[in-house]
């Protein structure tokens, strides 16, 4: 038996709005397709930026990538800011019960000193990693043009700010809220010549001009060795320095990198499946930074985990690429 | 690591968790990660003077923000279900929501654009921060806005179809060229024009007709959209303030610039808000309050304190709010005027007030309505119930800058059409009114550029050299259904069957 309760039926006039029936039909639409679809503006801009007088708003020639349609790269996991920041919020409810647990009982500052150092060594000058890819996408979601596009990397930026906070607090933990932790990291950073290669990275990614090279060299290739290297790899050699609590505390950044490697890769796909001209493109870029990048993280995996789990993330890198069709040239085979 | 240091406190903590992850590069050049910082003159000293204007960390921004997305779908939801739009005062009241999903929800996507780029180009990482929030949020707004219209585009014409428009209808030049502007100034004027002087000085008067009066009106999807956004909009317009005081602070020769920029951006966005004036007074079947009344309380009080605030700073009141004030009298009425003979080319219905909304207006406006407005109305309606329902068909003669058709009046002079000229490099430019010249003669190179509707239909580059197949092809306006008089539209006869009423036309056929 079920209850019933008799409504009122009225007849809709029309379905969805007509840019969202011109491409999926006359038929009642998601909220995705709803939030997503054709609602930047398009033509008759009536002013040429003051910065950049070559482009015009909105212009699609700021990136030398080419998309008959730019809505072809949509977001598998159908998040419009409602549906991303209820997604984050679960995220974050976990994230904050394992902070909450781990300051509860003083599980870091109970660690040994050089532990400690560990951390503000290897660890947390990431943060400043972050804020470079923070910068990055905000950047890109100004100038890509779709809206499909331009909304998973404000996404992204936000994450990203969001993540170099919980690295932060990991800092924030070992030295009792001073700040004092945060001083000592950032100086890494800044002079040790550990992370020298990976500031000059990030600093030259900061002046790469085309937005779509930039998301290839942020999303997928930085993110690509440092995510698996650092979350994955570099935590379970803690785990072996006696520092396995601060697995609790990098769940966040692992459960994050799965969710983005879904869009990362459809967007790889569309762009690579669009033309022989792309792939030639994208090869061009990863053949310029994806060394780098491998050069860049090599003293933080010889100093922690090893190179050859380095090697392993770049192989892992190497696969996701061959799918578009795109080769790894530091992977032989 | 033994605790030897003070606790930090919010704020330090909160600089901790920000602008501490930036640093000063040493690979790269400063002016190279930041080629735009410069460019307009402004000089920051020191960007760590910067007062952050609130503080909220990622993952409480996800928590709130989650919660109120929440409730605000759960009531679209609900309203959908029930289907809300039966509920609402009169179908007129729907054309306001035609006017903001096609003229001000495209602002929203552009905020989101503007405040992503300047959250990039800034050096100082505080701002970048609440920039950045702010183009989240504005990306919210857009999205949100669709959703809470989405169920009365099922039921009403005139909503389909509103980026489409907003890129080409003729006066949705107004809105778009308006933040067409912004965003292709640079970063400290773009926070100038939409933090301070658009969310910050004028924001009240697009949010309190739009949701103060879908309130009156019983429309809960907009109205429960406007409460959710209100705690957005307190940030952002704290951000609008924090912008324009470390903007002054930082150096004296930053005065002249923001000032001139505060003049200019007062003037375009009062300019803009033209459009809201008679969507308040006008659009409005239940009326919140009358334009003349919210431009009293929401600029010249609330302003009036502002800037006596900014006056230490050697700010001045915006140069030509004597004449925006002086115009409150009659502002509403010049537009609705104008727009009742443009419907054939609107995607919104215009119509003759009825007795008791002239009658509202005689008392709201004693000094104009029954001596310029009122005569005009009882001659349109003596001439449409002869069956002479007047449409105009000319084009209009725009504004070069804020691209309103050039209708409005001499301050102090309300039957004396203002209109200014100039000469520009052997082409003649027009203007309707002496800021906007000014605005012109600052910045020529700019506004030469402007994408002038009608002279875009006259050069042929909108599908069609007559008035309908533009409105039609071009502008995607179904005819006979989007336009024209409400009094006989489609929306007027279904919200008669809705009521249970008969329409008025098939009366008329009895008759």
């Amino acid at each position: 038996m079920s209850i019933e309760i008799k409504t009122t039926s009225v007849e809709p006039i029309r379905q969805t709005y007509s840019h969202i029936a011109r491409r999926f039909g006359e038929k009642p639409a998601t909220r995705y397709q709803e939030a997503s679809y054709d609602l930047e503006a398009k033509t008759n801009f009536h002013y040429r930026p003051q910065w950049d007088a070559n482009y015009e708003l909105n212009d699609e020639r700021r990136t030398a990538i080419r998309m008959e349609d730019w809505y072809a790269v949509s977001d598998p996991r159908q998040f419009y800011y409602g549906a991303y920041v209820g997604n984050r919020a679960k995220m974050q409810e976990q994230a904050e019960t394992s902070y909450g647990f781990c300051d509860k009982r003083n599980l870091l500052t109970r660690l040994p000193e050089e532990t400690q150092k560990l951390l503000l060594r290897l660890m947390v000058p990431l943060r400043h990693v972050e804020l470079g890819a923070n910068m990055n996408n905000s950047k890109i979601a100004g100038e890509a043009t779709a809206t499909t596009v331009s909304q998973m990397h404000i996404y992204q930026a936000m994450d990203r700010l969001g993540i170099g906070q919980y690295l932060s607090r990991i800092a924030l933990m070992i030295d009792g809220s001073t700040g004092t932790a945060l001083d000592e990291s950032k100086g890494y950073w800044m002079d040790d010549e550990l992370w020298q290669p990976m500031r000059k990275l990030v600093e030259d990614s900061l002046v790469v001009q085309d937005w779509f090279e930039l998301t290839l060299l942020q999303n997928i290739l930085m993110d690509g060795l440092m995510f698996p290297l650092v979350y994955h790899k570099m935590d379970e050699w803690l785990e072996s320095q006696g520092a396995e609590d601060v697995s609790m505390l990098t769940e966040f950044m692992r459960d994050w990198y799965k969710d983005t490697l879904r869009w990362t890769n459809a967007m790889m796909k569309a762009v690579a499946g669009e033309s022989d001209a792309n792939v030639a493109q994208l090869q061009q870029w990863v053949d310029h930074w994806e060394p780098q990048v491998y050069s860049a993280l090599k003293p933080l995996a010889e100093a922690s985990v090893g190179v050859e789990a380095l090697d392993e993330a770049r192989a892992e890198l190497s696969t996701r690429l061959k799918k578009v069709g795109l080769q790894s040239r530091g992977v032989s085979a | 690591m033994a605790v030897k240091n003070k606790k930090l406190n919010l704020k330090d903590k909160y600089q901790y968790l920000t602008r501490d992850m930036a640093w000063e590069p040493t690979y790269q050049k400063m002016e190279d990660i930041y080629p735009d910082e410069r460019f307009e003159g402004i000089k920051i000293v020191d960007w760590s003077q910067w007062e952050d204007p609130f503080r909220l960390t990622m993952d409480a921004y996800w928590k709130y923000q989650a919660e109120k997305e929440k409730k605000l779908y759960a009531i679209f939801d609900a309203f959908a279900q029930n289907n809300g739009h039966q509920n609402i005062s009169d179908a007129r009241y729907v054309n306001a929501l035609k006017l903001f999903l096609s003229g001000v929800s495209p602002l929203e996507h552009a905020a989101f654009q503007g405040y992503a780029k300047v959250g990039r180009q800034f050096s100082g990482a505080g701002a970048r921060v609440a920039c950045q929030m702010q183009a989240i949020d504005e990306l919210r707004h857009s999205q949100t806005q669709q959703h809470a219209m989405s169920h009365y585009n099922k039921h009403f014409n005139g909503l389909h179809d509103a980026p489409h428009m907003h890129d080409r209808v003729w006066f949705l030049s107004v809105p778009k060229s308006f933040f067409d502007d912004a965003r292709t100034a640079g970063p400290f004027e773009f926070l100038t024009a939409i933090s301070f002087s658009f969310e910050y000085v004028l924001t009240n008067l697009l949010f309190v007709p739009f949701m103060s009066g879908a309130a009156y009106n019983g429309d809960m999807a907009t109205v429960t959209f406007g409460f959710s956004a209100q705690s957005d909009e307190a940030r952002h317009m704290t951000l609008g303030l924090e912008v324009i005081k470390f903007i002054l602070e930082q150096h004296e020769d930053n005065v002249p610039i923001v000032q001139r920029w505060i003049d200019k951006w007062f003037w375009r966005g009062f300019r803009l808000l033209s459009l809201v004036s008679m969507m308040m007074d006008y659009m409005l079947p239940n009326k919140v309050m009358s334009w003349a009344e919210a431009w009293e309380v929401y600029y010249e009080q609330n302003g009036g304190a502002l800037f006596k605030d900014l006056e230490r700073y050697g700010i001045r009141p915006p140069k030509y709010q004597d004449v925006a004030n002086d115009a409150k009298h009659h502002l509403s009425h010049q537009l609705w005027t104008t727009f009742y003979q443009y419907s054939q080319a609107t995607n919104f219905h215009t119509w003759i007030p009825e007795k008791q909304e002239m009658d509202w207006m005689s008392e709201k406006y004693p000094e104009s309505f029954d001596k310029y407005y009122r005569p005009r109305y009882e001659y349109l309606a003596k001439e449409a119930a002869a069956g002479h329902r007047f449409y105009n068909n000319t084009l209009p003669q725009l504004c070069q800058v804020c691209q309103v058709p050039t209708l409005f009046t001499e301050m102090g002079a309300p039957t004396k059409l203002s209109h200014r000229q100039v000469v520009h490099e052997g082409e003649r430019y027009h203007f309707c009114s002496e800021a906007c010249c000014e605005i012109f003669e600052h910045e020529p190179e700019k506004y030469v550029q402007a994408w002038l509707p009608v002279h875009q239909i006259y050069q042929g580059n909108c599908e069609g050299a007559d008035v309908e197949t533009v409105v039609q092809k071009y502008y995607h306006i179904n005819i006979g259904e989007d336009n024209f008089e409400y009094l006989g539209s489609p929306d007027h006869k279904h919200w008669m069957t809705i009521k249970g009423q008969k329409p008025a036309d098939d009366n008329q056929d009895a008759a």
